[in-house]
């Protein structure tokens, strides 16, 4: 048991409040005590242990990260100190070092060896919920796709966590988690629990 | 766990229609009528597009009959955007809507600035597996639409006007009741039910001539029955869980400026749809950009003030007093 973690979830456009909500129940169920809040100054980032970027629309998250300098805040705490990080969906993409259409709409944080792909699923009447397979998890995992990205590739540390149908959905490279799909849309804390002992383990 | 068993793949469940209103929050839609403003659009921050015909400024001008816009007109802007695409179909016409679900459109919009096809039911949303967004004016017609299967809704404001004023009000509408539905007893919630159920009642009564019973249906396959604990629970939820509306709530009709924006969302709107506020103002791209960043930043007044610089005129906009109000869109739906 842990007192006093801080957790931010990027507060900018998308599925924030899912992500608050799941996050503090977790802390909650794991009789930890801490603060999960919304970031949305870049002076926030100085004072966390751990980020989510929830999902939503990867081009305006992009857009409102770099004009609030967030994006700079982030960067330098990736540099100095490895600040534990999950992405799901465009939360996801933004985490890449590449993406594979090549509009120059999302700044990428290359906090993660990979390239993703945008919709990589189809549009909305192709989203999906499956139950999938989670390298560590005991017991499959019903993962929610809406609009999802996948990652096509990867290299150097990342390691693949899950894929579906040849695409790869999940990965973790040291302290830093991306998931294409949506974690925070389940009762499902699983995700959440393993990102919560991914930040445990760093401040011990 | 035992579905965990036979790991089939589910599409179009309540699940993933929710989800994807929930990706939009924080967002700007915005209306666009060609595949040119669609990248203007998106380019500016749009989280999602409205593709249509003519913007509610154009129709309320034009007059006429407004539809469903040309699906030519509709591909060529899903073809344009890698942001998801919306489309409007009009209150009651589900075929409108089974064609842009053919089209594989991302959400529908079952608007009242269409003008309506059926005056006796809006269409049933449980039927589809893309997501709807409906219009409301006050929490009776938002939990209404709720209980027919749409995972979003928004305020309808008055649209094509750039005035703000309507989109406050049913906004204000929808908060205060839902504030005084937090201090209601059983008694008060269950007449409440009666309330907002009632106008499918009636509608079944006008269609059959006689008085209906709770064992007859009322909308589609559900009796009357069905309905009020459809409504009962909604609200229940509403009081006891969410305190808020349990789907996704947007602002929308009349929204012409950065503040105008940012003003919804600090009344409590997730996010924003803006009609004839970007393309009849004389500097969209710019003033498309200065919303997005007013939603972003809604509590920030010195970046509200910021983007809302030099941003040139907006739309013109229209007194809601001198509409006549067999013309005013909100009137529409029920």
């Amino acid at each position: 048991m842990v007192n006093g973690l801080t957790i931010g979830v990027i507060g900018i456009q998308g599925a924030v409040s899912e992500h608050l909500t799941s996050m503090r129940k977790i802390l909650e169920e794991t009789n930890n005590s801490g603060e999960v809040f919304i970031v949305r100054n870049k002076d926030d980032i100085k004072k966390i242990d751990a980020l989510i970027f929830p999902g939503g629309e990867s081009t305006i998250i992009s857009r409102i990260l770099f004009k609030s300098g967030l994006y700079s805040a982030i960067s330098k705490r990736l540099k100095e100190d490895n600040l534990p990080i999950i992405g799901t969906c465009a939360g996801c993409v933004i985490l890449a070092s590449e993406m594979t259409d090549n509009k120059k709409d999302v700044k990428l944080l290359s906090a993660i060896d990979m390239n993703v792909k945008r919709n990589a699923f189809g549009r909305q009447k192709d989203s999906f919920e499956k139950y999938i397979d989670i390298k560590g998890f005991s017991k499959p995992y019903n993962a929610v796709f809406i609009r999802a990205p996948s990652i096509e590739k990867v290299w150097g540390n990342c390691e693949i966590l899950a894929e579906i149908d040849n695409k790869i959905v999940m990965v973790k490279q040291e302290k830093i988690l991306a998931v294409s799909f949506h974690p925070e849309l389940t009762e499902d804390l699983r995700i959440h629990k393993y990102f919560l002992d991914i930040i445990l383990e760093n401040i011990s | 766990m035992e579905e965990t068993d036979v790991p089939k793949l589910k599409v179009g469940t309540d699940k993933l229609k929710k989800g994807f209103a929930q990706m939009q929050k924080g967002g700007v839609v915005m209306d666009v009528t060609n595949a040119k403003q669609a990248c203007i659009a998106e380019d500016s921050g749009a989280v999602a597009v409205m593709a249509l015909e003519r913007v509610p400024a154009d129709i309320r001008a034009q007059g006429g009959v407004a539809r469903m816009a040309d699906p030519s007109k509709i591909l060529e802007i899903m073809d344009s955007v890698s942001i998801p695409v919306m489309a409007k179909a009009r209150i009651g016409h589900f075929v409108e809507a089974q064609a842009l679900e053919a089209l594989g459109v991302d959400m529908i919009d079952e608007s009242e600035v269409l003008t309506p096809a059926d005056p006796f039911y809006h269409i049933d949303k449980h039927k589809f597996t893309i997501p709807f967004v409906c219009g409301c004016r006050n929490l009776g017609e938002a939990v209404r639409r709720i209980w027919e299967g749409a995972f979003m809704i928004r305020t309808k404001g008055e649209a094509g006007t750039g005035n703000i004023i309507e989109a406050v009000r049913h906004q204000r509408m929808v908060t205060s009741m839902i504030k005084k539905l937090q201090i209601i007893n059983d008694d008060e919630l269950e007449k409440l039910t009666e309330e907002y159920a009632e106008s499918y009642r009636r509608t079944a009564e006008v269609l059959t001539g006689k008085k209906v019973a709770d064992d007859i249906p009322v909308f589609e396959e559900y009796t009357y029955k069905e309905v009020k604990d459809g409504v009962r629970k909604i609200l229940n939820d509403i009081k006891k869980t969410y305190h808020r509306l349990p789907v996704v709530n947007f602002a929308a009709g009349g929204i012409a400026t950065p503040a105008d924006a940012a003003l919804m969302m600090q009344l409590g709107s997730d996010g924003v749809f803006v009609g004839s506020g970007i393309f009849k103002s004389n500097n969209p791209t710019e003033r498309a950009k200065a919303i997005v960043e007013a939603v972003a930043n809604f509590d920030k007044p010195d970046v509200i003030a910021e983007v809302s610089k030099n941003l040139g005129e907006a739309m013109a906009g229209i007194e809601i007093e001198t509409i006549p109000k067999e013309q005013l869109l909100q009137e529409r739906g029920w």
